[in-house]
């Protein structure tokens, strides 16, 4: 089991989230999420609202974001629900950050499919700028996670930047995505190969070559 | 090698767009009212004569799986589709794929699957870590509901049937279907005990089908091209076409979709040029996902990649997550960090899971440098017979099962390395 731990209940902690609440925009999407349901099932919506909050406190904050014990209350409040209903759930699903991150939190995957692939070596690059896990860089920029399979293994090493993914790494092409978002520059996402497109064979397409330059209908040779 | 024209996911790399009106231009939501004028069990006896068999791992026949759904409700309560959109197991990518590039046959697919089940809705539960996927997805299901394919009368059926999008966020264990339901429910994504199946009482206590995004993608090609056709793929028991996604040490890592029961040498020959280093330099493969045995070089290269070819090699063809490792790999650690993966991913439910990963990890850390002794090579093998079939799911087994593969083939290098290392003690010693 992963080990995680909610940040301390605090004076300051209260001070600075007390009275947290959804933004309108939020509430209306909130809301939304809650009708997927069937009536009386409003806390399925807990996982969605607990993103959308942690969202939130990310704008806020200027960082991926991160669940206050506060925010937790006001979801929970939301969807009539008992505290520690939610804190389970917040504090079983590793997405849900239960401290403070940094501006980009950088989530390497480590387990074997990437590791055949040389994440020892992202991983290497990561640490050589500083980055360590639980811990935020001086310059509030970098937070630091090895995480498990991110499912892109046709594509290893990666790494999951927020909300992007960029794959097909290696230790250079890695410092120059972290380049560009220091810079404030939104990197290529997706595969750094040269020439390859998604998770096709790298430059020698096997198969529906067609598909590459029309949107190819075969059904005509069935 | 299959032929283009025979391919169900013709946009699988994305070359293409997505959206609505160019899946609909390669053939997806054509006349879906007319293939859903067949009566509902006449659906399901054309999925079953098609020989699908799940593509989430497990492997159930994906028909007979729909005939358990009640064909009336008795007691008002509605019938849900499930859709396991979780995919999480080391070396499985295919469901990305599907999503992010032709999200359409998925939603299409729901559409004709819970039409089948008699289904009132359909929950497509995708991992939190596919953000951008989910984007994709939502977008595509509601071009589907401006369309009227979806929703009330869905299609023109006179049929209603909704589909919904719910991000995960975070956990392997919701890949299991009854830790999937209770996630769905707002809670920790911990199994349930079974009976009740999800058939009976699945999903807020309505009956309910789980089913894997490849298995309800591929429903509507089958329904247009008929059973036949795709019972012409594959062997007797094993029919179809598959996605595989080959990583590891290959020239090209790829994700493909090639005939069930292909041989392994033609699957890396064909599409991932070839072992890194030619066939003298492969060692080992995991040919279905973290969860199954390895099979070692020697065994692996002519061996039939589907269910049976697989299991005859005491390993299994899991999500077809092909993982290639070359004689370079330090095939301990390997398979040691997966230890780690279930670890990390145990639910904490069960005290053999619980404790058992953790224990075996640990053990399995010092075998990698061989600081251990001989006999506990036996005990490890020993208390991973006591996780496996001990836990209310099968994440437990699937931990114990990788472990049991290396113990199986690569015991004398375990033997290697402890000796070596107490050797070189005994040197230092002296």
């Amino acid at each position: 089991m992963a080990a995680r731990k909610i940040a301390a209940d605090t004076p300051e902690l209260r001070e600075r989230w007390g009275g947290w609440t959804f933004t309108d925009d939020n509430r209306a999407k909130a809301d939304w999420h809650i009708k997927k349901y069937p009536e009386g099932r409003q806390k399925s919506a807990v996982m969605p609202l607990l993103d959308l909050a942690q969202r939130q406190v990310g704008a806020e904050t200027d960082t991926q974001g991160w669940l206050p014990l506060p925010v937790i209350e006001y979801v929970a409040d939301y969807l009539d629900m008992p505290v520690i209903r939610v804190l389970e759930v917040a504090t079983f699903y590793t997405m849900y950050n239960l401290e403070p991150v940094g501006k980009f939190h950088v989530q390497v995957c480590g387990t074997t499919p990437c590791m055949l692939r040389g994440s020892d070596g992202i991983i290497a690059a990561c640490k050589a700028r500083g980055m360590k896990p639980g811990h935020i860089s001086d310059d509030g920029l970098w937070s630091f996670t090895e995480v498990e399979c991110m499912g892109n293994c046709a594509t290893a090493p990666m790494v999951q930047i927020n909300d992007d993914n960029y794959e097909d790494l290696t230790a250079e092409r890695l410092d120059k995505v972290l380049d560009a978002l220091a810079a404030g520059e939104q990197p290529k996402t997706g595969t750094q190969e040269p020439g390859r497109h998604t998770s096709e064979p790298a430059n020698a397409l096997s198969s529906l070559k067609e598909m590459v330059s029309e949107n190819h209908d075969y059904r005509g040779e069935w | 090698m299959l032929a283009d024209k025979d391919r169900i996911f013709t946009n699988v790399y994305g070359f293409q767009p997505w959206a609505l009106d160019a899946a609909r231009k390669r053939g997806d939501w054509d006349n879906t009212k007319e293939l859903l004028s067949k009566a509902q069990d006449d659906i399901i006896e054309e999925i079953k004569a098609s020989g699908l068999r799940g593509r989430g791992g497990a492997g159930f026949p994906t028909g007979m799986k729909w005939s358990f759904m009640p064909k009336e409700s008795k007691d008002g309560r509605p019938s849900f589709l499930v859709i396991n959109a979780d995919e999480s197991e080391p070396g499985s990518c295919k469901d990305r794929e599907i999503i992010r590039h032709d999200p359409h046959k998925l939603i299409e697919g729901a559409l004709c699957a819970g039409y089948a089940m008699r289904a009132r809705a359909a929950y497509i539960y995708i991992r939190g870590e596919y953000i951008r996927e989910a984007e994709t997805l939502q977008a595509a299901i509601d071009e589907a509901y401006d369309a009227g394919l979806i929703g009330k009368n869905a299609s023109g059926t006179g049929y209603d049937f909704d589909v919904f999008m719910h991000r995960g966020a975070g956990a392997y264990i919701c890949g299991e279907e009854t830790a999937m339901i209770e996630s769905l429910e707002g809670k920790k994504g911990q199994p349930r005990l079974k009976p009740p199946f999800p058939a009976g009482a699945g999903l807020y206590g309505c009956p309910t089908t789980v089913n894997n995004v490849e298995s309800i993608a591929v429903v509507p090609t089958i329904l247009r091209r008929g059973a036949s056709w795709f019972a012409s793929f594959g062997r007797e028991g094993n029919k179809g076409t598959k996605l595989f996604q080959i990583s590891g040490h290959v020239e090209r890592p790829c994700v493909v979709e090639e005939a069930m029961s292909i041989t392994f040498e033609e699957l890396i020959e064909k599409h991932c040029g070839g072992i890194r280093g030619g066939w003298d330099n492969l060692l080992a493969v995991i040919p279905g996902g973290s969860s199954v045995p390895l099979v070692p070089a020697e065994q692996i290269r002519h061996a039939r990649m589907d269910f049976d070819g697989l299991k005859e090699l005491g390993s299994g063809l899991g999500t077809a997550g092909v993982i290639v490792m070359d004689k370079s790999t330090d095939i301990v650690r390997a398979i040691s960090r997966l230890s780690y993966f279930y670890k990390h991913e145990s639910c904490g439910q069960c005290t053999p899971c619980r404790e058992g990963t953790g224990w075996m990890w640990r053990v399995m850390t010092r075998l990698e440098t061989g600081d251990a002794d001989i006999e506990e090579i036996d005990m490890l093998y020993n208390v991973t017979k006591q996780v496996e079939g001990h836990t209310i799911c099968a994440l437990g087994d699937a931990a114990a099962w990788p472990i049991q593969g290396l113990l199986r083939h690569f015991r004398p290098e375990i033997e290697r390395r402890i000796a070596e290392r107490s050797g070189g003690l005994r040197e230092a010693a002296e």
